[in-house]
C-alpha cells in the first residue's frame, strides 16, 4: 500500500509558497458585542508540505480554515495562493469537512459524488472517468460506486469525500478535523490512508485537527495554535521518519518526545490566554511566536 | 405473492365500505340514497359515452394543465425567492396575505378579467394550488444545508448547477409535501371553476344533476371525482417514490440507528 518513495521532506524554503498566510484576523460581529475569534496569524506553506494545525478546541481553527478555503473574508489580513489574493473559494483548493454526513450529496451515489466537481468543471468524461475510477481505487472504495454515501459507514463516507477532493486534483488539500467523528480504529486507517494519498500524489495539505497524537503523526511540520484570540504559539517540524505506521512510529521514542512538547505547548497556550471561556485581552504567553510579526 | 397481499390490503375496506352501503340500503325507499347495484348502472350509462369526452376529458385537461403550471411556477418563484434574501424579505407578508385569500372568492374576479372560458378555470386553478408549492419550496430552498452549501462552494459548482445539484435535490421532500397538497386543493378548484356560468366539465354537470333531482347521476359524478383523487395520488406516490427514494433510504437508516 505505501508508495516507494517520499520526496517531501519539512518545511525547507522551496522558493515562494504555495499558501501564505498573512497577519489574518477575524472578528465576529454577534449581538453582544464582538468576538475575536482569531487574533493574528501569519505562515507559510510550501508545495509538497503535510502541515497539521492543532490547538485547543475553541481557538478558531475551524474559522481560520474558512478564511483559508475563501469561504469567509478575514478582517484584516490576507491569504494568498500560488501569488493569488484568495477571496472567494479558489479552483487548486478541496476542502474536507468534519461533518462527512453533511459534506457528501445524499442524492447522489458514491460515483456522482466524486464525478461532480469534475463534470462542473467541464472535464471530458473518458478523463473523469479514470481520474474518478482512481480516486475511488486510491481510498480503497472503488467497489461501492453505486452506494448511496449513507448506506456507507461514518469512515467509509469520510473516504469518500477524501476521494473526491484528491479527483479534484487540487494544489492544496484542506482537512477540517475530518477524523474527529469516526471511532479509534477508522481514525487510524485514515490517517494512513492521508499520509499514502500526500505521498502519491504529492498534493500540498493542510490538516486541522485537535488531537495532538494525530498532529504528530501525521504532519511533517505541526503549527501549535494558541486559545481564542489565536495566534501562532509554535511551529516546529517533525523530523520522524517519512515511513510510519500507527505500532513502531506511536512507541518510537522521539514520537514520544514531540508529542510531550506539543502537549506542553498547547497547556501553555491554554493558561496563556487565561479561562477558556474567557480570553484575556491580551493573551501576552501566548504572542512569543507570533509576537514578532505582529504588526 | 407480496402483490397479492398488497392489493388485498388496497381493495378491503372499499370492499367493506361497499358490503355495509349494500345491506343498510336492502329494504330502502330513499330517493336519495341509490343502491349500490343501482348506482353502478347509472354510472355506466352516464360516463361511459359522449360525457366522458364533453366533460371529463376537458375537466381533466384543465386540471393537468392547472397541476403543471403551478408547480412550474411554485417552484421557479419559490427557488427564487428563497435564494435571494431581500427578495425573501419583501415579499413574504405579501404571499401570506394571497395564500389567505380562499380562491373561490377569486373566480367572479377573474371571471370579469379574464372571461368565462378555460384560460380562467386553468387560473383558478393555479391561483389556489400555487401556495403550498410556493412556500414550501422557499422554506426547503431557504433550509440547504450549510456544510453542503460550503462543500459546493469549494468545488466551485455556482450558479444553476448548484441550483440543480444541491438547492432542487436538497428542497426535493418539502416540494413533493407542497405538490402533495397542490394536487387535492387544485381538484377541489377544478370543480369549482366550473359550478359558476360553466356549460360543460365535471362540475357543471353534477351541479347539474343536482338541480334536476337527477340523484343516482349526481352520485356517479362524485364516484369520479373520488376515482380522479385516487388516480391523482396514485401518480404522485409513484412519482415521489422514484424521486426521493434517497430520501427515503436515508431516513429509514437514521430511524435504525
Amino acid at each position: 500500500m505505501l508508495a516507494k518513495t517520499a520526496p517531501h521532506t519539512a518545511a525547507e524554503k522551496r522558493g515562494e509558497p504555495l499558501l501564505s498566510v498573512r497577519g489574518v484576523q477575524k472578528i465576529y460581529q454577534v449581538d453582544a458585542g464582538e468576538i475575536e475569534a482569531v487574533r493574528n496569524l501569519t505562515f507559510d506553506l510550501h508545495p509538497g508540505e503535510l502541515a497539521c494545525l492543532v490547538g485547543p478546541s475553541g481557538s478558531g481553527k475551524t474559522t481560520l480554515l474558512k478564511c483559508i478555503a475563501g469561504l469567509m473574508a478575514p478582517t484584516s489580513g490576507e491569504v494568498i495562493l500560488s501569488g493569488q489574493p484568495v477571496t472567494s473559494p479558489p479552483k487548486d483548493m478541496a476542502v474536507v469537512f468534519q461533518e462527512y454526513g453533511r459534506s457528501l450529496f445524499p442524492w447522489m451515489s458514491v460515483r456522482d459524488n466524486v464525478e461532480l466537481p469534475l463534470k462542473n468543471a467541464k472535464m471530458p468524461k473518458a478523463e473523469r472517468n479514470k481520474l474518478v475510477h482512481e480516486a475511488l481505487e486510491a481510498v480503497d472504495l472503488d467497489h461501492v460506486p453505486g452506494s448511496y454515501p449513507w448506506q456507507l459507514s461514518g469512515g467509509m463516507q469520510q473516504r469518500v469525500a477524501i476521494a473526491r477532493a484528491v479527483a479534484y486534483q487540487p494544489k492544496v488539500l484542506l482537512m477540517d478535523e475530518p477524523f474527529a467523528a469516526v471511532d479509534a480504529q477508522t481514525r487510524a486507517d485514515l490517517e494512513d490512508l492521508i499520509r499514502h494519498v500526500w505521498k502519491t500524489l504529492g498534493v500540498t495539505i493542510l490538516f486541522v485537527t485537535h488531537d495532538i497524537d494525530e498532529s504528530v503523526y501525521l504532519g511533517e511540520r505541526v503549527i501549535i495554535l494558541s486559545s481564542s484570540p489565536t495566534v501562532i504559539q509554535e511551529d516546529i517540524p517533525i523530523d520522524l521518519p517519512a515511513e510510519r505506521d500507527q505500532l513502531t512510529t506511536r512507541s518510537a521514542p522521539r514520537f514520544t518526545e514531540l508529542r510531550g512538547h506539543v502537549y506542553e505547548q498547547i497547556q501553555i497556550a491554554k493558561r496563556g490566554s487565561g479561562a477558556d471561556t474567557e480570553p484575556a485581552p491580551d493573551a501576552e504567553p501566548a504572542r512569543d511566536a507570533a509576537g514578532k510579526e505582529a504588526p | 405473492m407480496r402483490l397479492a397481499t398488497r392489493t388485498a390490503y388496497l381493495l378491503a375496506l372499499p370492499i367493506l365500505l361497499i358490503l355495509f352501503w349494500w345491506v343498510t340500503t336492502i329494504g330502502s325507499t330513499s330517493f336519495f340514497v341509490p343502491k349500490p347495484g343501482e348506482l353502478s348502472l347509472t354510472f355506466v350509462e352516464v360516463w361511459f359515452g359522449d360525457r366522458f369526452f364533453e366533460d371529463v376529458v376537458p375537466s381533466l385537461t384543465n386540471l393537468v394543465f392547472g397541476v403543471l403550471l403551478a408547480i412550474v411556477l411554485g417552484i421557479g418563484l419559490g427557488v427564487l425567492i428563497g435564494s435571494v434574501r431581500w427578495l425573501r424579505a419583501l415579499t413574504e407578508p405579501t404571499l401570506e396575505f394571497f395564500r389567505a385569500i380562499p380562491p373561490p372568492v377569486l373566480v367572479p374576479v377573474l371571471m370579469l378579467l379574464v372571461g368565462i372560458n378555460d384560460t380562467m378555470k386553468v387560473a383558478v386553478i393555479v391561483s389556489g394550488a400555487i401556495w403550498p408549492v410556493l412556500l414550501n419550496t422557499i422554506e426547503g430552498v431557504r433550509a440547504v444545508d450549510s456544510v453542503l452549501d460550503d462543500t459546493a462552494r469549494t468545488y466551485g459548482i455556482g450558479g444553476f448547477a448548484r441550483i440543480r445539484h444541491l438547492v432542487l435535490p436538497s428542497a426535493g421532500p418539502q416540494i413533493m409535501a407542497g405538490i402533495r397538497q397542490c394536487l387535492s386543493i387544485a381538484l377541489i378548484l377544478m370543480v369549482i371553476s366550473e359550478m359558476f356560468a360553466s356549460s360543460s366539465g365535471l362540475g357543471f354537470t353534477i351541479v347539474q344533476f343536482q338541480r334536476s333531482f337527477a340523484i343516482p347521476e349526481m352520485w356517479s359524478g362524485i364516484v369520479v371525482l373520488g376515482m380522479i383523487g385516487i388516480i391523482l395520488s396514485f401518480i404522485f406516490q409513484w412519482t415521489e417514490r422514484r424521486i426521493l427514494a434517497w430520501y427515503h433510504g436515508l431516513r429509514e437508516v437514521e430511524n435504525a440507528g
